[in-house]
This record gives structure tokens, sequence and C-alpha cells, in this order.
């Protein structure tokens, strides 16, 4: 008998009770906006939920910086500056828009972990971000980059436009597909490991930069990165 | 109403003036209170350190005994703790439905005294007069298996002239755990010096609790320490009067 | 050692109960600070037990199913019965890529089933890359938490361990200046080794996606940047569904650290073209999951996602520490799951090293009912015992003296004369257990219910 068989034997021995899994769960109900209103209040417009996700990011020090769409390219080149990024790499599909100026822009040419431990940052976008937990999900597509990228180097610059914000971690998860792999952010990387004395930075980028474009005027892109709203593929 | 009364093995043997007070603040109230002869023990102690066929044997008794009463009263969470969660368990371990049946049934009719005055009876104020500087303990079983410390907080606030303080941690378990407190004696001791610490913080003249057991643990402790701090239950405050 | 045993040298460790008290205390209050940001806790605890029931219930199927879905998405699926054949399973696996070093982030399942041991004999060196098991491994130590292992070193030990093993005399006791040390010191091998090991904390049956939750980021690093990653998974870890991932995420870090998400989650489904590993390896292990499942009054253990809020509540943990309980899983859901998977032939004191307070089942994010599992844990090391030990016939006679009102008035009169056995009973282990810090009480002349005769 094979492992694989012995194991699914016992486990088939194990509930010959039937214990009987409960009818399947409804899913869980869309989550109400986090400050939730009184049933029949109109819905809140997205600058809520954008501000809810700066004072979330926030928290947890991440700098959140704001531009319109016009101004991105100067708020990410602000962004840098501060933290000293000189030469920095970009996911592969960030907007030219974006890209700042006076700064050295390197492609990602298959490069190694140790040639991207050498740049100063990394600068992407993301495939949605999350209000309640200020959370920034990655999904490895052209305005996220590999997966890599947003590892090594010890500075994430991450642009994300006010649409892509969705209320609630289940919301997230409605939009994103398993296909991709997924990366979720909260903040820097830390430890409480030494005394539960929490220490800022560990081995991912020790410093996270946001600058969240406000919606309107020059009708902001929505990401391609962020799927319709079907549920995640089953074959 | 008729309402039968449960005292506890230990009450019974070494806490009486619990049970006398009970009968006290019942009767005070108007109700007629009858005493079962034929109780004994409700077997907590087996049916928590795992002699199972003990605990059942025992649970089948105070079903005899008590099933048709409709209201039964306890000074104390743990025992009454034990008809609710733990008879349930042992009848369903050992396939006993009718038992199971029986403890399902007559669960809810067994109340510590906190929450039968408050909710059964709806009533706070018991006529109960303890000018003293008090400290409450919220014993475990109580508190987390019956909801009984807010009945028990709102009991004693009630008594004219108590002079209520609260602890620091007044949730913090005391270490006695039944057999845990021989067994595991060291860090029961040590769970012990935490609450008598907080105690005698205070500054209170007596630390009061729904449960004799840990009131006999912490008294215990507080005595050995000679701290000054005398353990009543909260029976026997409510049964004061000027 | 026993717990007892292991009890009184924790007690005794003034430096251990300090940090102990402080650790606890601050993360209780951070646990309860993010609970009470979410608008029904309850709902979500329920959800949060009803997915794992599903999974746990259906758990063959539902294993098929992975395995089908890593396998589709480009993944090896292995199977291990117990921990010796998982390590040789891995070894195998680690061998064949010609490495002599493996990356491993942190994974309680590796540490269950001596991982690192098993590889070390066969020529291969599991560099610890989390900051609690890099101090453990350094020191030779055993962790003592499950969410922050290290708990019980304090900074200055921490400094003079990295002063020796990392050769950094220069260091100061510093918090930050620590873990930049151990980062540098670590830094060069993750992104270098090309053999990553991983645990999980969630696998989803129907896409094959496996999740990782951590804060320092060395769990993405040696789950992305190795050209091999081989995740270990206990096979209690699955959810059936896509969807329960963020129910398990909203119940996770707040039950943990007290926040709102951690640092870093990580998903990964099988193999992503240009991007991270190009082999993975999902290596299911048994080792005694199956005994819990058989148990139907013990299965619920199994829901555990490893959050600590159990051990963070607990009295006798925030005396005693993690070391006491002898096991990779210490508190509350250790002393239920460590004599679980060894079948009650070890650990069979741990059900009883608690005061069946329930704080434990207060917090947990999905409602195991620890105090009943400890309760019918005592059951089976009862049943375990020699008929004639000590306290069997001690409980015996008590339950006897219980069973007649005659008997029972007897054995309280011989009480109140000081013998027999009620006053026997209830000093069921050694009366100086009781006296070695407890007054004991008298026994009145007169009990309740004679005094209830006479009136």
């Amino acid at each position: 008998m094979t492992a694989r068989d012995e194991v699914l034997a016992r486990v088939r021995a194990a509930l010959t009770d039937r214990p009987g899994a409960p009818a399947a769960a409804p899913g869980a109900p869309p989550r109400p906006d986090v400050r939730a209103a009184a049933p029949g209040t109109p819905p809140r417009p997205d600058r809520d939920l954008a501000r809810l996700f700066a004072e979330r990011a926030g928290e947890y020090r991440a700098t959140v910086r704001h531009a319109t769409p016009a101004t991105v390219a100067e708020a990410v080149a602000a962004a840098l500056a501060a933290r000293g990024g000189h030469r920095v790499v970009a996911a592969p599909g960030l907007p030219t828009a974006w890209r700042p100026a006076g700064v050295e822009v390197v492609g990602d040419d298959g490069l190694t972990p140790v040639r991207l431990d050498a740049l100063d940052g990394v600068l992407t976008g993301c495939a949605l971000a999350i209000a309640e937990t200020g959370t920034i999900a990655l999904d490895g597509g052209p305005r996220c980059g590999r997966r890599a990228l947003t590892l090594v180097p010890d500075l994430h610059v991450c642009v994300i436009e006010e649409e892509q914000i969705v209320a609630s971690l289940a919301d997230a998860f409605r939009r994103l597909r398993p296909e991709s792999p997924i990366t979720f952010v909260s903040g820097p990387s830390a430890t409480s490991d030494i005394e539960l004395h929490r220490v800022e930075g560990v081995h991912g980028p020790r410093t996270l930069e946001i600058v969240l474009i406000a919606a309107g005027s020059s009708g902001g892109q929505v990401s391609q990165a962020v799927s319709s709203a079907s549920a995640p593929g089953r074959t | 109403m008729r309402i039968a009364l449960f005292v506890p093995c230990f009450v019974d043997t070494l806490f009486p003036a619990t049970a006398r007070a009970t009968v006290t603040v019942l009767e005070r109230l108007g109700h007629e209170v009858v005493f079962p002869e034929e109780q004994t023990c409700c077997g907590q102690v087996h049916a928590n350190a795992g002699h199972r066929a003990q605990g059942l044997r025992l649970a089948r008794r105070f079903v005899r005994v008590f099933g048709d009463e409709d209201a039964i009263v306890a000074p104390s969470g743990s025992c009454v703790a034990t008809v609710r969660e733990r008879y349930p368990q042992l009848a369903e371990e050992a396939g006993d439905e009718a038992l199971l049946a029986d403890v399902r049934a007559l669960g809810p009719r067994v109340h510590e005294l906190a929450t039968f005055l408050v909710g059964v009876l709806g009533v706070e104020d018991v006529g109960a007069s303890f000018p003293h500087r008090v400290t409450y303990h919220a014993s475990c079983h109580g508190l987390r298996s019956l909801g009984a410390g807010d009945a028990q907080l709102r009991v004693l606030r009630a008594v004219r002239g108590i002079d209520l303080v609260e602890l620091e941690n007044p949730t913090a378990c005391c270490g006695f755990g039944g057999t845990f407190a021989v067994k595991n004696a060291e860090v029961s001791t040590a769970m012990l010096g935490a609450k008598a610490a907080d105690v005698i913080t205070t500054g209170a003249e007596v630390c009061t609790a729904g449960d004799d057991s840990c009131l006999m643990h912490l008294g215990g402790g507080l005595r050995r320490l000679r701290a000054g701090v005398r353990t009543m239950h909260i029976a026997e405050i409510l049964a004061s009067t000027r | 050692m026993s717990f007892a045993a292991g009890a009184h040298d924790a007690l005794g460790d003034a430096q251990l109960r300090a940090n102990l008290r402080r650790a606890t205390t601050t993360i209780r209050a951070r646990r309860q600070d993010a609970v009470d940001e979410v608008d029904d806790w309850e709902a979500l605890r329920e959800r949060g037990a009803a997915a794992k029931d599903r999974a746990l219930h259906d758990l063959a199927a539902q294993l098929e199913l992975l395995e089908a879905s890593v396998e589709r998405a480009g993944g090896h699926v292995h199977w291990a019965r117990d921990a010796e054949e998982a390590c040789h399973v891995v070894a195998g696996l680690v061998r064949a890529q010609g490495a002599d070093r493996v990356i491993k982030a942190k994974s309680l399942t590796t540490d269950e089933i001596g991982l690192n041991e098993a590889l070390a004999e066969e020529g291969v060196r599991a560099i610890e890359t989390d900051l609690a098991e890099l101090i453990v491994q350094l020191a030779g130590d055993r962790q003592s938490h499950i969410l922050v292992p290290a708990i019980h070193r304090s900074r200055a030990e921490i400094r003079a361990l990295f002063a020796a093993e990392l050769d950094r005399p220069d260091l100061s006791d510093d918090p930050a200046e620590l873990a930049e040390a151990a980062r540098l010191h670590l830094r060069e091998r993750l992104l270098t080794v090309p053999v990553g090991i991983s645990g999980a904390n969630f696998a989803v049956a129907e896409t094959g996606t496996i999740c990782l939750v951590e804060s320092e980021g060395n769990g993405r690093m040696c789950t992305t940047l190795p050209e091999v990653l081989i995740t270990v998974m206990g096979i209690e870890k699955l959810l059936p569904r896509w969807e329960d991932l963020p129910t398990m995420l909203e119940l996770l870090p707040r039950s943990a650290t007290g926040e709102r998400m951690s640092p870093y989650v990580s998903l990964w489904t099988g193999v992503h073209e240009g991007d991270g590993p190009r082999e993975l390896h999902l290596v299911l292990v048994d080792a005694g999951r199956t005994d819990v499942l058989a148990d139907p009054a013990g299965r619920d253990a199994l829901r555990c996602i490893r959050c600590s809020a159990c051990l963070n509540s607990c009295p006798v943990y925030e005396h005693v520490g993690g070391h006491a309980y002898g096991s990779i899983y210490p508190g509350p859901i250790g002393a239920v799951l460590a004599p679980q998977l060894a079948r009650m032939e070890e650990h069979a004191d741990l059900p009883f090293a608690s005061t069946l307070c329930g704080a434990c089942a207060d917090v947990c994010p999905v409602k195991i009912d620890i105090p009943a599992l400890l309760v019918h844990l005592r059951g089976r090391a009862v049943d375990r015992r020699r008929r004639l030990d000590p306290e069997g016939l001690a409980m015996a006679m008590l339950g006897r003296a219980f069973e007649r009102p005659g008997r029972y008035e007897a054995a309280q009169r011989a009480a109140r004369r000081g013998r027999g056995i009620l006053a026997h009973a209830w000093r069921v282990g050694p009366l100086g257990a009781w006296t070695s810090s407890r007054e004991l009480p008298e026994v009145p002349d007169e009990s309740f219910r004679a005094w209830w005769r006479s009136r």
C-alpha cells in the first residue's frame, strides 16, 4: 500500500461515524462597509474607502502620499528622493505616466536576487487594495511584477488608484484569481520575536511608500490586473 | 415558589454557613425552600478528573434526586456548570440517549444563586446590609459557563453600606481547579499568589465569590500569609442584615 | 520530564516569568482591540469553525481534490504516514537537487517531525531564517511558544548569543540592532540557496492554493527565490474553498498578533511561470492526525489554526511558559494535541495541567471547546491507568461514599474527626501538596444537613 493509499484509508476509517459536513454554508454575505451605514443609506463615495485605506496603511508606518493623475510621477519622484532611491526597478507594465524623471529606472530583465539586492528600490502598481486592513494586493501581473521584485529591494513604492480600493478581505477575494501568485502586503516587514518588542524591517522591504491617486478628473485607468467579478475559475 | 436546594458536598461538610445563608435569603424573599435529603454530590470531582464511570453514576443519581423539581438552586457556579456541561458530555460519550435527554431537560432548571435571583426572580436587592470593604472574585465556571459575573455583581452592588472595590484582574483564575490544586500544587500556588496580591492591594476586609472552592483555596492562602483578609461566600453577604 | 517538573523549573526563573507576564499581557490587550473592531466577531468565529469542520468531515475527498488541483497547477504532491517518512521524503527531494543546504521558513510542523535533525543526518544543513527560530537554533534550545518561539529569551541573552554565534561582539541589546544583525547574517543565504522549505497555514482544495502568513518576509524569500520549494503541511490544514481563505485571514492575524493583517500573506498555486520556484513539492503529513480525527469527541482539536490566542490567555501558561509542556505545541491547545497525536502514550499528564478555567475557549477563533477536550482526554488517561493506583482507589471510595446518604453522612462525621474518606479524598495528592501554601479549612461541628434536620 502506498503512503497515499494508507493515509486516505485511515482518514476514511476515522470518519465512519459520518459527522456529515453541515450543508455548504452560504458564502459570507458581502461585508458591509466597515463603518456600516444604516440600511437605506445611499452608498458612500469611494473617497471614504480611500481615506480609510490611507489611515490604516499609515498605521503600519507606510507613508501615504496623495496625487492626481497629473502629478503621479512627481509624487513617485518625491517618495524616491525622500528615501534615497536613485536606481530602481519598475514592474514591466508600469504606465509611462507614472515613471519619475531624474531617477534611473531599470527593467526587469530576469534580474537575479543578488542583482535585485543591489538596487535601491522597486516601483509598482497593484492589483487592488483593501481599506479595512490597509493592505495592498499584488498578483504578479504586469503592474505588479514578479514576486521577487517587491521582495528583495529595500524600498517599495507602490502606486494605487482609488478605484482599486475595495472594502474588505472578502471583497478582495471575490476579485482575485488563484491562477496568479498573490501577495498581500500590510506595511513594511516586522518582527516581535525579541521580548515582543516590535521592530520594523527584517527581510522584506523595510520601507513602503504608497502613492494614492485620487479618482476623477482625467478618468484614472482601471488596473487591468483586477479581474472581473466572476468567481475563480473551476476546471 | 418552591425551590429545591442543591448543596454541594464540600459546602454541606466544610462551609454549611453558605448553605444556611442561601436558605435565609430565599426565605426572606418569601419562597418555600426544600432540601431533598437524598442528595450527596453532583460528581464534579470525578467528572472533571476523568473518572467517567463514577461521574456517570453520580449524574444518574442527581437526575433521580432532582428530576421532579422545577427550580433547583445551588450556591456554586462550578457545580451548576457540571450539571449543564459535563453531564451532557458524559451521557454523550457513554452513548446513553435517555440520560442525555434527561440532563438536557434538567440543566436549564438548575441555577447558580445570583443568576437565579436576578434572572428568574428578577430581584437585585435582597434586603441585605453589609457595611464593609469587599472585593469580588469572578469564579471561572460561573463567569464563563453560566454568565454569572454580571448577576453576582448586581446583587452585591445592591447591598446596603457595601464598599465594593474592584480587583485589577477579577476574572483571572484563582488556581484551584479541583485536583489541579494538589496535582499541580506549585502552579496552583503561583496563581494563588497573583490573586492574593491583587486582593491585598485592594485593601478589602473581605474577598467574596460565588464558589466556596475558590474561597477555600484563596482563603487558605490569605490565612497562610496572615493577610488579615477573610473570605465569605456571596450568599453570606446577601444574608447579612443590620 | 513531567509537566510538574518542568513547571517547577520555570516557576523559579524570574526572568522567564517577567518576560511571559509582559508578553502575554501585551498581546491580550492588542488582540482585544483588534477583535473589538470587528462588527460581529462571534459570527466570524462560527464561519471559521464551520469552514474547518467542512474540511475535516470530508477530509478524504478534500485531500484528493487538493492533490488534483496542485498537480494540475504544475506541483507535485507527496504523502507521509508518519514523521519519519515525511523527513525521508523531504531529504530525498533535497538530495535530488544535489543541495547540501536549505533555507527554511518557520514551520512548526517541520519542528514537530524533527526535520532539521533528519536532514543533518543526510548531510544537509537546514538554515532557519525566522528570527525566533534562528535564535532557538543558535542556542541549541527549544521553542516555547507557537508564535513567538523565543519569548523565553531576554534581549540581553540574545545579545550574548549573537555575540558568540554570529561573531558580533559589537552589538547592543537593542531589539532593532539585533534584528538587523540577523538580517545581515541571513541575507546572503536567502538570496542564493536554491532549495527552500516552508510550512503552510492553509491549503485550498478547490484551487490547490497554499497560503503562508508571516511578518518578517523570510517566508516570502524561502518560497519565492529558490529554484525548488518544498512545502510540508499537516493534512488538517486544508480548507475546502477559495472563499474560506478570507474568513480565516480575518480570524488569524487578529487572534495571533492583534493586527488587522500580518505584514505578508502569500498565496501560490502550483508553479507560476517566470515567477518563483520552477518546482513545487507539497508533502502531506499524517503523523497521528488521523488518530485524532478518529476520536469523535477529540477531533475538533484539528480545527486549530495555530494562532496562539489560547496560550496568551492561559493563566497556567503565563506562569510557566512553553518548555514545561515538553512539546512543540504548548499551552492549552498543546495540552490537547500533544497527547492526542501521541495516542496518549506520551504527554498523558498534559490534560491535567489546567484548572479548566475556560479563558482559552473564549478566545479560540475556531471555537474549539478546549476544556471539554481536556476533560475527555483525562477520561482517556484514566482509562489507561493501572486499576490499583492510589488516585483510582481514592476516587472509587469517594464515589461509593456518595452513592448513599447514609454512607455519605458517616464519611462526613469521620471527616470531622479528621479521618475517613472525606478527609482523605480531597487530599488526593500528599497532604503536603495542599498545606505547602495554604491553611486547611476547619470542618465545622454541624453539617448543613444536620442543621436542616434540626430546625
